[in-house]
This record gives C-alpha cells, sequence and structure tokens, in this order.
C-alpha cells in the first residue's frame, strides 16, 4: 500500500493530449452491399418475421382479428387462445423462454439474435436496401453526400426519406393494429376518426422507426442497447463467433495477379478492404473480436468472394471459436466442444420450462371461479336450527360460446345452496356474479370457519370441474 | 383551497418555483458556456479518493446540456398551462374537478340512452327484462349488498328483499320512494312499561304470531299491547305499511323473534335506517334498480 498522505506524488503526464470533444463523433458508414449465404439467411429472416409483423393482425379467426391485445376490455387473443389478466403467468413464462433461447443462443454461436432477428438489424436492412434502390450503391452514396446542394441530390433525399417515413408509418399503423382492430383502424385512418391515443402510437413508433433504422443505425447496439454489452458474459473460448484467420492471412498486402505470393513472405488477406465496407458498424473484424460486432457475418460473405475470384480456399474469415483458432481444432472437434456445461446448463432449462409451460397451457381451464363471502352480514339465522352465509361466485368465461355450469358445495354434513336456478348460463368471453346461499343445521358445523368447497362443473363439453376453497362462518 | 390561504403563501410558492428554475438555468449557462480552448487542459475539482482517484472538471457534455434545458423549458411551460404556480389556475383551467366532470359527462353521454330506454317502461314491464336485471342486479351488488346480502335476503336489522312482506308495501311506487327517500324504521323504547309489563307484553307478541309464551303473561299483556303498541302496529298486531310498522303475527323478524329479542325491541327500541339514494343514484337509475327489487319478490320471476 502506497503512503496516503502523498496521493501528489503521481507525477502528471505533460505529454497527455488534451480532448477536446468528450464522446465520439460519428463516422456516417456507407456499408457496401453484400451477397452471399449469410446475406440471405438474413434476408430470409427479414422476410419471416416481417411477414408476421405485417400480416398477422390483417388474419381472422373465429370472427375476430386472430391476434388482438384488447387493453380496453382486458383480454388477449391469440388465435384460438383468449387470455386474461389473471394469466399473466404465461407472460412470465414467454419472457423466460425467450431470455434462456437468448442465452443458449449466445453461448453456442454469438450474437445470433442480433445478426439475424433483432428489430434494429431487420429494419436497417429494409432501410438500407430503401437507400441503395434511391441513392445507389456505397460510392454513389459516398459522391451524393460530399456533394454540393443540387436538385437531383434533393430529390433523392426527398424520395428517400418519403420512402422511409412511408414505411415506418405503415409500421406503426400495424403495431396500434394489435390493439385496435386493424380494419377498423384502416377506417379510422381514411375518415380522420383515429383517437388521440392511436395517433400517438402510431406517430411515435413510426418515429422510432424511422429513427432508429434511418439515422441511428449501429449506434443503437453500440451505445443504447444493453444485450449488447451483457451478451459478452455469456461468451467463452468455444462458443463460435466471426474470426478472420491470422496465421493464414498475415501478413496481409496486395499482390499482382499469378505471382507466387507465399515465396513473398505473404499471407492469404489481400488487404482489399471489403470486410471494412461490407461492415454495418463499421470495425475491421481482422483486429480481432470486438463488442461492436453484432455477428451478421457480412464480412464473411464479402471475403468469401474474393477468396473465391482469387482462387483461394474460402473461410478466411468464419465462423469459427477461439479455442480452434489457437489450437487448430478442426469442425468435428469444435461441434464437440459445443456439449459443454454452460450450454447444457441453458438448453436444459429451457427445454423443461418450454415442456412446462406448452404442458400447462395444454391443461388450462378456460373458466375461472371466485368465491367472495359477504363480509358485512356474517351468518344468518334461517329459523332454528340452520344458519346460513351468503356468497358470491365470479363465474369468468373465457370460451368463445356460452356455456352453463352446476354450482355444488361440500365440506359440512347436512350442507345445502339454495338461491340462482341451475345450470347458470354465462355468455362467451365474459363473467357473471351469482348470489348464492349456503345453509347447514347448526349443530353440525362448529363455532367460528370451517373449511368448505364449492364445486363449478360445465354441463356438456368440454368437461371442466373447479373446485374453489372457502370457509362458513357460524356466529 | 384559497380559503384556507392567504395570498401570502401562494406569492411563496411562486417565487420559490420561478427562483429555483432561474437559478437552474444560470447555474446551466455558467457551467455550458465554459468551453477549453485548444491545448487547456480541464481542472481538477480538487477531491482525492482511494490514494489518487480524482475528479476532472470537464465541461459538460453537450447532450446532457440540451436535454437540462429541455427540462427546464417543459417545466415553463407546465406552469404556464396547468396549476402548479401557487393559486394560478394556468391558461388551459384544468382541474381535477373538471376533468371528473368531463368523465361523467362521458359516461352519461353514452349510458342515458340505455336507462332512459328504461324509463319510459313501467317497473313491472321492466323487472321482466332480461338485461334491466342484470344492470339491476349490478347496481344492486355495488349498493345495496352491503346491508341486504348480496342475495337480497337482509340480514338482522336489514329487511329480505325477496319476500313478500313489505314494511312500506311493496308495490313499483313504495319500493322508488324507499330507495329515492330512504327511511327510518324508528320504534321507540317502553322503558315506562316497567320490567313487568315488558315481559308481558312480550309474551303477548309471542302469543300472536304463533310463538310458545306463557299464557299468563300473554294475557296481562293484551291490554297493554292495546293501550301502547296498536295505535303503530294495529289492533290485531298485523303492523301498518304506511308506518312502516311491522306485522307482528307473521314468522318474519327484523331483529329476531325469540323473547330477549322481542324484549329488547320493546324495552330500548329500534331504530332502522334506511339512507336516501335518489339524489346519488338519479330517478333512471332508481328505476331499474327498483325494477330489479320488484322483481326479486315475484313468483312468476324466473
Amino acid at each position: 500500500m502506497n503512503d496516503i498522505s502523498q496521493p501528489a506524488t503521481i507525477p502528471p503526464q505533460p505529454a497527455e493530449p488534451v480532448e477536446q470533444a468528450l464522446y465520439e463523433i460519428r463516422k456516417k458508414i456507407y456499408p457496401r452491399a453484400v451477397t452471399g449465404s449469410f446475406a440471405t439467411a438474413r434476408w430470409a429472416f427479414v422476410w419471416l418475421t416481417q411477414l408476421i409483423y405485417y400480416g398477422l393482425p390483417w388474419l381472422t379467426w373465429n370472427d375476430r382479428q386472430a391476434v388482438l391485445f384488447d387493453l380496453a376490455s382486458r383480454k388477449f387473443y391469440i388465435f384460438g387462445l383468449v387470455f386474461w389478466p389473471q394469466d399473466i403467468v404465461y407472460l412470465t413464462v414467454l419472457l423466460i423462454v425467450s431470455a434462456y433461447s437468448l442465452f443458449l443462443f449466445t453461448a453456442v454461436a454469438g450474437r445470433l439474435w442480433c445478426g439475424y432477428a433483432c428489430p434494429q438489424t431487420v429494419y436497417t436492412e429494409m432501410f438500407m436496401w430503401i437507400e441503395r434502390k434511391v441513392e445507389g450503391e456505397r460510392l454513389a452514396r459516398m459522391k451524393l453526400d460530399r456533394g454540393g446542394l443540387s436538385v437531383r441530390k434533393l430529390s433523392l433525399k426527398a424520395i428517400k426519406h418519403g420512402l422511409w417515413i412511408a414505411l415506418a408509418l405503415w409500421t406503426g399503423f400495424t403495431f396500434v393494429g394489435y390493439f385496435t382492430p386493424i380494419t377498423l383502424l384502416w377506417g379510422k385512418v381514411w375518415s380522420a376518426g383515429l383517437g388521440g391515443w392511436e395517433t400517438f402510437w402510431i406517430l411515435f413508433y413510426g418515429f422510432a422507426t424511422y429513427g432508429n433504422a434511418g439515422w441511428m443505425r449501429e449506434q443503437v447496439c453500440k451505445y443504447m442497447c444493453p444485450y449488447a454489452r451483457f451478451q459478452g458474459v455469456m461468451f467463452d473460448p468455444d462458443t463460435l463467433i466471426i474470426t478472420y484467420d491470422r496465421k493464414r492471412g498475415e501478413p496481409r498486402g496486395a499482390r499482382g495477379k499469378g505471382v507466387d505470393y507465399k515465396a513473398k513472405g505473404l499471407g492469404d488477406c489481400v488487404d482489399c478492404g471489403i470486410c471494412v465496407q461490407v461492415c454495418p458498424t463499421g470495425i475491421d473484424i481482422r483486429n480481432g473480436l470486438q463488442y461492436e460486432c453484432i455477428g451478421c457475418g457480412a464480412c464473411v460473405d464479402g471475403c468469401d468472394q474474393v477468396m473465391a475470384k482469387l482462387d483461394y480456399p474460402k473461410g478466411l474469415i468464419r465462423y469459427s471459436t477461439e479455442n480452434a483458432l489457437q489450437q487448430g481444432l478442426g469442425g468435428k472437434q469444435i461441434a464437440r466442444r459445443m456439449v459443454r456445461p454452460r450450454v447444457l446448463l441453458y438448453g436444459g432449462i429451457l427445454v423443461v420450462i418450454v415442456i412446462a409451460a406448452l404442458a400447462t397451457l395444454a391443461a388450462r381451464v378456460p373458466v375461472k371461479v371466485d368465491v367472495i363471502r359477504d363480509r358485512a352480514n356474517v351468518t344468518r339465522d334461517s329459523g332454528d336450527p340452520l344458519v346460513q352465509n351468503v356468497y358470491r361466485l365470479q363465474i369468468m368465461n373465457t370460451q368463445e360460446r356460452a356455456a352453463r355450469f352446476t354450482v355444488a358445495v361440500h365440506g359440512i354434513e347436512g350442507i345445502k345452496l339454495l338461491g340462482e336456478p341451475q345450470p347458470i348460463e354465462v355468455r362467451p368471453a365474459s363473467s357473471r356474479w351469482v348470489p348464492v346461499r349456503i345453509e347447514v343445521p347448526r349443530q353440525s358445523a362448529s363455532p367460528g370457519s370451517n373449511p368448505i368447497q364449492f364445486i363449478v362443473e360445465s354441463v356438456g363439453e368440454p368437461p371442466i370441474r373447479i373446485v374453489e376453497k372457502t370457509t362458513f362462518v357460524v356466529q | 383551497m384559497n380559503e384556507f390561504t392567504s395570498g401570502f403563501w401562494t406569492a411563496y410558492i411562486a417565487i420559490i418555483t420561478v427562483a429555483s428554475i432561474l437559478a437552474c438555468g444560470v447555474l446551466l449557462w455558467k457551467l455550458s458556456t465554459k468551453r477549453l480552448a485548444p491545448g487547456q487542459k480541464a481542472g481538477v475539482v480538487g477531491h482525492v479518493w482511494d490514494e489518487n482517484l480524482e475528479e476532472y472538471n470537464n465541461p459538460l457534455p453537450r447532450w446532457w446540456m440540451w436535454l437540462f434545458w429541455i427540462t427546464l423549458a417543459f417545466g415553463v411551460g407546465y406552469l404556464v398551462l396547468y396549476p402548479g404556480l401557487g393559486s394560478f389556475a394556468g391558461v388551459l383551467k384544468w382541474s381535477s374537478t373538471g376533468q371528473y366532470q368531463r368523465e361523467q359527462a362521458h359516461a352519461k353521454e353514452r349510458y342515458e340512452p340505455i336507462f332512459a330506454n328504461y324509463a319510459a317502461m313501467d317497473i313491472p314491464a321492466v323487472a321482466a327484462d332480461g338485461q334491466a336485471r342484470e344492470i339491476g342486479q349490478r347496481l344492486f351488488l355495488n349498493y345495496c349488498s352491503q346491508c341486504h346480502a348480496s342475495d337480497a335476503r337482509g340480514g338482522r336489522g336489514f329487511p329480505d328483499l325477496t319476500d313478500e312482506d313489505w314494511l312500506y308495501g311493496g308495490n313499483p311506487e313504495a319500493i322508488v320512494a324507499t330507495i329515492q327517500q330512504g327511511r327510518s324504521g324508528i320504534m321507540p323504547p317502553w322503558p315506562q312499561l316497567g320490567e313487568e309489563g315488558i315481559r308481558n307484553v312480550t309474551h303477548y307478541v309471542l302469543q300472536i304470531s304463533g310463538r310458545t309464551h306463557d299464557e299468563l303473561k300473554a294475557v296481562q299483556g293484551e291490554a297493554v299491547f292495546a293501550a301502547n303498541c296498536a295505535a303503530c302496529h294495529g289492533a290485531d298486531g298485523k303492523g301498518n305499511p304506511a308506518l312502516g310498522a311491522p306485522n307482528l303475527t307473521d314468522e318474519i323478524w327484523l331483529y329476531g323473534g325469540g323473547e330477549t329479542s322481542i324484549e329488547e325491541s320493546v324495552s330500548k327500541g329500534r331504530n332502522g335506517q334506511m339512507p336516501a339514494w335518489g339524489e346519488f343514484l338519479g330517478a333512471d337509475k332508481t328505476h331499474v334498480l327498483a325494477a330489479y327489487v320488484y322483481g326479486l319478490s315475484q313468483p312468476a320471476q324466473q
């Protein structure tokens, strides 16, 4: 330990460069378009996720929107299922499954989510496609931005932003369409009948899409995204990551065609810079794994094309693991190392939770019953020797058709249920209050509270039997 | 609120608020206009922690500064539009009462036609309407069930509404009047009858309601009853709906029909209160609720 009384002995470094800006000024990135297997996979995911996102609200099921989150009446419709607020546990399960899937994928192959399925990546991909169609390729875009104001520049920018805004608004509209029936919403848009909150959310979600996918892009991943930061802890030396094969590539350098570069002491990397140009976050993968790398594989596609042109073997930049590069492991060994405690644990927990969720979902009872005892009139004499308690049963029918129920009660000798004629009909997707009174001979119950059960059974299909515990109070 | 506070407190709050906003603005201006010249090094605040940990006195980052300015502008805008500066009501004149009234008006607009539709029908017709019954049941469970129980069969001191015994009459008009104006079911205490007189009249009441009683005491009690109780309960003890005096000859008891209960009713009196709901519920809701209550004791209703 140093002597605390002498902190000033640390010599100031006079040559320290003065930091003018505290934050890095963004250098605009012009990613070069790339084709290849990873790009194809990403486009496949763009199509898959967006067909679902934009298409789902237009489907109908049981004469209503197939997927609708009706906040006002607190009912979530997902195809044949209707979720009520009481089913919130399924949302928890969904979040846990999502989290563990993320952990598992990350442990196995790094930032798969980021590279293929994250909305930030997907919408950026779509926005960049529009940009490319309007403004041209990388070099054309750079030239356009460098050049002065011109009619052409203005009109190209106007077209690009117009298309971006149209797509963003459609995205916002679709988002709100999950909460307000979308066909109704569509009508409201054209009759200027949108509500305040609907307008707000369409514009807000649209603005977020336009801002994030058009302007912010990689900055979201670099500075805003929490996953980007904590995914690192799920990496280990056996995680598949995008790597540059330094041993094979270095020393890099340009070379003439047909020259025996090995004789000149050069590696396979021709230093063409394609891998940097295609990178959506603007990094050089040859510097090794960096936190900015979203694992999109664009550099792999780019490099492979160059290698093919030069007749070099593919895979100078490829999916590999840290250990594989250091120890020269082959594909089989990499695959074998996938079976390790971390992966097994994430995978095991995920499988257990998914099975448990599916089992509870399959065994889910579409009817719920709440029993509420009248609290003001605790016990009622109903002529010697009988005593009564009054209850309200709330029968919630989450099915989308009317259902009829019988109610019975057990627990005390001679217990009798009076009130409401049976069977009790409850309308589709609604709840009904049923006041009932329970009568018990005084001598068969003890003073104080006596446990009893209500048994609510459905008449006809599907067979449902719900047992609710409550108490019978004798004063 | 103004009746509680003098103008001083309005000024006090307004001045502190405005001064704080200005002070924040000045501080921000002071701290954010400072810029380092090229080559100039940011100074050190002067504190040293953990041997050599020091804090640089760098200028505020621009994004942070702008967020602070936006916050201040928001605060000023809010205080101009909404109440906040002492008793200044704000340009928008927003108040929670106003919002409540707007929401009430909105609800009224939505639900009034439904109730108006029923208000035009007479009560037996409303009672026969399934939807009206559901509305009536919800009203009943909300406002009436605390005393009369969820099944409307009441309890000790609270009348059963499903039987055909009515203290004030069971025709639609009487039910509406009961709900709107409330009722005071007062049985005065009769200590002047003396212990013996009370016991005797109790046994007479037990006799006319067909319960086990002491024959001798009942005979003595009959005279007491005729002199004191018959004015309200009638000479035959069958009660008087105009006064709300219960029929003592049936097997229905509001406060219990045992000897001790009856004795207590006579000696200490009873004081039943049905609150008036007319103003709170309004005529249309009362109409639907009365129809529900009316329907409860109609045997033809399913």
